[in-house]
């Protein structure tokens, strides 16, 4: 035996995967409540103590982690045109596993500033401009941001010619110089500065998170659980070199507060009468929607589908719905545990929630009627031909009706512009590794291909058969 | 700061047009001739060329329309460039602009009264092309003076 200890230091749990190397398996798992203000090492102390009742003692050769602890990586990115450096800031930072708290476009307001030293990120992405193009803009948000206290890391991510001046202009910040997010027009060029912001995160982001104590016991470096988690898709989708992944997949995971949608597909048009539109995007792309969740962020999804369409799926009343959506948002760690009504309100949540979210993030086809007849343009991925749905987050893994609710992430008549899969296995983490493979995958690829292989319970076929 | 070597344009077909091959042409044309070349392809929006012309701090938007809607594709154009920023943008516009044989001298003075600094009759040669652009640029100047 080779044991290996995983870990995933959440918010409010610490998640702990024991594996072993040679048999190619999942000891086991456990999960204790943590809190970074008490002691983050209280909460590994408490589900080592879980797991060894599980597992009996082990000794382990490596142990290696991944972070969302005290929210995560705090992001706020800013480029030029929005559909343009700003995406394209926007995509490196969810790309690298952060939380985008701030977004902006154009020239920064003293309004922004205020906002910006009110939402105190963790690390601050400033673009703008392809290389050679437009310095104006970037320097002038450099001006801007010059003028804040140096509380946070910058990275400067924008048009070249500017790059040297936007770091004399932040002098006594922390500043780091990256190549462009955007370099020319429509490329994207995003792995430099996620390359950066994981750095950024290991020197200074795993010291203020409180994670430091913990830092020092592991085998390797830290890294934020998103990309973590996107890391273990890729190896998923792609395989490795002694072997073949399952191919293009989308994965979903519905927690309380936001829910993340990753996608491992090219996504670029298939037929020739198509003409693409806007920036392509990356091949492994993460999304995030910070408006939709199921506890903390449960009004977003019912401003998404509305009340009517949440009485529908859940056969409640929409007076019922209403009444306990707002329980639900005051009691935020009310689980259904086998009440009906909330269990088919959870469902119906967990159903719009995944259909809002990845249809944000699958592209769009537009047809226009030229006087030739029909041509299409796409904007964003084509995810129609992607025959796997990976579905993760408690709400989404505790339910039986996984299945039902995934059909909601397809394609269906009523948003047929949405290029969402039409057909699709669903594939369920039910013991939630995917993280911890994540972590695994830097170091032994294809033993945690192989535990993803054998972990990730399908659960059957779904076709667009919602309406 | 450094100074731009080239001049950027930002070039494409206008509206729901489809036609490809001249846009090809231009690209290349105007790369050969020492152009920076931000090529949008086709089918492309006002907001994409002004979009495009932002970032890469165009120094002229190259307008190509083909399909004989060029009069409506492009109205508003210097306007919206106006209120993007992007202060008296030299905007050319040419292909076959408009529907049918409509004599040029009444064509030209309807795009420029929209705004476009300079409109082609179809079958401009891409060399007429270019010296125009030189014109507009002040390339031919000689740099100090
Ligand atoms: C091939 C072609 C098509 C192909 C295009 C294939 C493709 N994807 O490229 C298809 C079959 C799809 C097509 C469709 C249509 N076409 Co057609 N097509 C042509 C054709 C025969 C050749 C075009 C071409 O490639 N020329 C060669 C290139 C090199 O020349 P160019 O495009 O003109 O570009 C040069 C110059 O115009 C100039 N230029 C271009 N842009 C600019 C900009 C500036 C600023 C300047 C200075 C110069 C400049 O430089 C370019 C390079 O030298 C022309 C007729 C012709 N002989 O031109 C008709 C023509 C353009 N088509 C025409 C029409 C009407 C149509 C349709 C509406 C037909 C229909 N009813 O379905 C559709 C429209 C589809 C759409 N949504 O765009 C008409 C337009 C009439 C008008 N403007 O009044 C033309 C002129 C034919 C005609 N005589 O009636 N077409």
């Amino acid at each position: 035996m080779n044991a290996v200890l995983l870990i995933d230091f959440g918010s409010t749990y610490t998640k702990l995967t024991a594996v072993d190397l040679d048999a190619q398996q999942v000891l086991g798992t456990a999960a204790a409540y943590t809190t970074v203000q008490t002691d983050i090492n209280e909460g590994l102390r408490k589900g080592l103590a879980e797991l060894e009742k599980k597992t009996g003692k082990l000794e382990y050769s490596a142990k290696y982690a991944c972070s969302s602890a005290a929210g995560g990586l705090r992001m706020v990115a800013c480029g030029l045109v929005p559909e343009l450096t700003s995406e394209a800031a926007r995509l490196a930072s969810l790309g690298a596993g952060a939380k985008v708290v701030g977004l902006y476009s154009y020239q920064l307001t003293e309004d922004d500033l205020e906002e910006i030293t009110r939402t105190a990120p963790d690390i601050f992405l400033l673009s703008g401009g392809t290389d050679g193009g437009n310095t104006a803009n970037i320097l002038h948000n450099a001006r801007m941001l010059a003028t804040l206290p140096p509380t946070f890391p910058i990275i400067v991510a924008g048009n070249r010619t500017a790059a040297r001046e936007c770091g004399r202009i932040l002098e006594g910040h922390e500043v780091y110089l990256c190549e462009n997010v955007m370099p020319k027009f429509g490329v994207l060029n995003i792995e430099p500065t996620q390359k950066q912001i994981r750095e950024i995160f290991l020197k200074r982001i795993v010291e203020a998170k409180g994670l430091r104590q913990a830092a020092v016991q592991m085998s390797d470096e830290m890294m934020p659980t998103p990309s973590a988690v996107l890391k273990a898709l890729k190896l998923l989708a792609d395989g490795c070199e002694e072997e073949g992944g399952v191919g293009d997949l989308v994965a979903v995971d519905v927690g309380g507060a936001t829910t993340d949608i990753y996608s491992i597909a090219d996504g670029m048009p298939e037929k020739m009468n198509t003409v693409y539109k806007g920036l392509p995007e990356p091949y492994a792309k993460r999304t995030v929607e910070g408006d939709i969740g199921m506890r903390y962020s449960i009004r977003g999804i019912v401003e998404a589908a509305g009340v009517k369409k949440l009485s529908a799926v859940s056969g409640l009343t929409p007076e019922r719905v209403e009444e306990l959506v707002s329980y639900l948002s005051q009691h935020t760690d009310v689980v259904p545990n086998g009440d009906e009504e909330l269990e088919a309100l959870d469902q119906a949540l967990a159903s719009m929630a995944v259909q809002t979210a990845v249809a944000r993030h699958a592209g769009t086809m537009e047809e226009t009627y030229t006087m030739m007849g029909l041509t299409y343009v796409q904007s964003g991925k084509n995810l129609m031909h992607v025959k796997k749905i990976v579905v993760t987050g408690g709400s989404l893994i505790h339910t039986k009706k996984t299945e039902k609710i995934a059909e909601y992430g397809m394609y269906s008549a009523e948003q047929p512009a949405s290029l969402r899969p039409r057909a699709a296995d669903v594939w369920v983490d039910r013991s939630y590794i995917l993280a911890a493979m994540g972590l695994l995958s830097s170091h032994d690829p294809l033993c945690a291909l192989h535990i993803m292989k054998k972990e990730l319970e399908k659960h059957g076929h779904s076709e667009q058969e919602n309406s | 700061m450094e100074k731009k070597e080239k001049k950027v344009l930002v070039i494409g077909v206008i509206g729901a047009d489809v036609h490809a091959v001249g846009n090809k042409i231009l690209y290349h044309a105007f790369t050969e001739a020492g152009f920076e070349v931000v090529n949008l392809g086709v089918m492309v929006s006002q907001e994409e060329y002004i979009a495009a012309a932002i970032e890469s701090d165009a120094d002229a938007i190259v307008i190509s329309s083909l399909y004989g809607q060029g009069e409506l594709d492009c109205r508003g154009m210097r306007e919206k460039c106006e209120e993007a920023g992007l202060h008296g943008i030299p905007l050319l516009v040419g292909g076959n602009i408009v529907i049918g044989k409509q004599k040029f001298e009444e064509v030209e003075p309807r795009f420029k009264a929209m705004g476009f600094d300079r409109a082609f009759p179809p079958g401009t040669a891409p060399e007429t092309t270019i010296e125009a652009l030189r014109e507009l640029l002040h390339m031919d100047e000689v740099s100090g003076t």
